[in-house]
């Protein structure tokens, strides 16, 4: 993947299908340590012991129309190319959660991307789905919860709408800004 | 800065209209492949590009929504649009080609056929 959003995009759809109604993303960076950190919660159906063992084996998949799945393959392939790490977490019943993690300064670290657009798109796409996203570097961040909109949008007004999509990429795209800013690089 | 009062505008907005689109449920469905191989091969600007150009046109009768891997992946990005038990399948789409299919196809009515499964695979 060119991006690491596109990652999560790929991985987060696992969730959704795992019949998830909250997910959390979490985007995490530490300059001085030289760390980012990529985790994804769910409250899907959760996997089980010999399931965990198998999602990084490519050749494991739960879809019908072909022997491979590369989504979480990849997504670990990407951050223990960075000399990061990864973990899978899973109880079944409870839900999963992924923990990538990179080592920017790498030569072989792929960009973070435009993760505010992969949140906007699947808060977007998943209207009856909630999202807790929190983006953080050095000390400051934000979160966007969906559950403090759906509050303020009551019950008529869909996440889905295009005014409230809208609303959502500009209060995304600024408050990344504010995050990333102050670091000029 | 956004602010959350700007969100209870947009409300308020829909209140005052919802007689309009209460009966209204979306009767076409723009679904695009977002599973591995469609995002590797640049799906999410085509998704992007029919939300954005759907919320331009407000165009509130189509739902845009996401899909996985049909099994087609070597002509993905794949797009299916579906409207009343009628499925057209385009392949291989750019945000480029996806304002042309909510231009041609969503508003007028007509199949952007060059785009097509079938005009691809010959």
């Amino acid at each position: 993947m060119r991006e690491l959003a596109l990652n999560v995009m790929d991985v987060a759809q696992n969730s959704i299908s795992a019949k998830a109604d909250l997910i959390r993303l979490t985007v995490e960076e530490d300059t001085a340590a030289d760390r980012l950190t990529i985790r994804l919660e769910d409250n899907g159906c959760g996997m089980t012991p010999e399931q965990v063992k198998s999602v990084v084996d490519p050749f494991y998949t739960t879809r019908t129309t072909r022997k491979v799945g590369l989504g979480v393959p990849l997504f670990k392939m990407e951050a223990e190319m960075t000399g990061g790490s990864f973990s899978v977490w899973s109880q079944k019943g409870e839900g999963t959660a992924l923990t990538a993690v990179f080592v920017p300064s790498h030569v072989d670290m792929i960009p973070l991307g435009d993760m505010a657009g992969t949140v906007r798109l699947l808060i977007t796409c998943n209207p009856d789905l909630d999202f807790v996203y929190t983006r953080s570097r050095d000390g400051r961040s934000f979160t966007l919860d969906t559950r403090e909109l759906r509050a303020v949008l009551g019950g008529e007004v869909a996440l889905s709408e295009p005014e409230v999509s809208e609303w959502i990429a500009s209060y995304l795209q600024e408050q990344t800004a504010v995050v990333e800013g102050g670091n000029e690089e | 800065m956004k602010s959350l009062a700007e969100l209870q505008a947009i409300r308020d907005r829909a209140r005052a209209q919802v007689g309009l689109r209460a009966e209204s449920g979306a009767s076409t469905r723009v679904q695009v492949g977002m599973a591995t191989c469609g995002i590797a091969a640049g799906a999410r600007p085509v998704l992007n590009a029919f939300v954005e150009e759907v919320a331009k046109r407000g165009l509130k009768d189509v739902m845009v929504t996401q899909t996985g891997c049909i099994g087609i992946c070597q002509y993905e990005p794949v797009v299916e649009i579906v409207e009343d038990g009628r499925k057209t399948t385009y392949v291989k789409m750019t945000p480029e080609k996806a304002v042309r299919v909510v231009n041609d196809h969503l508003v007028n009515g007509n199949v952007v056929t060059e785009y097509t499964i079938g005009a691809n695979t010959q």
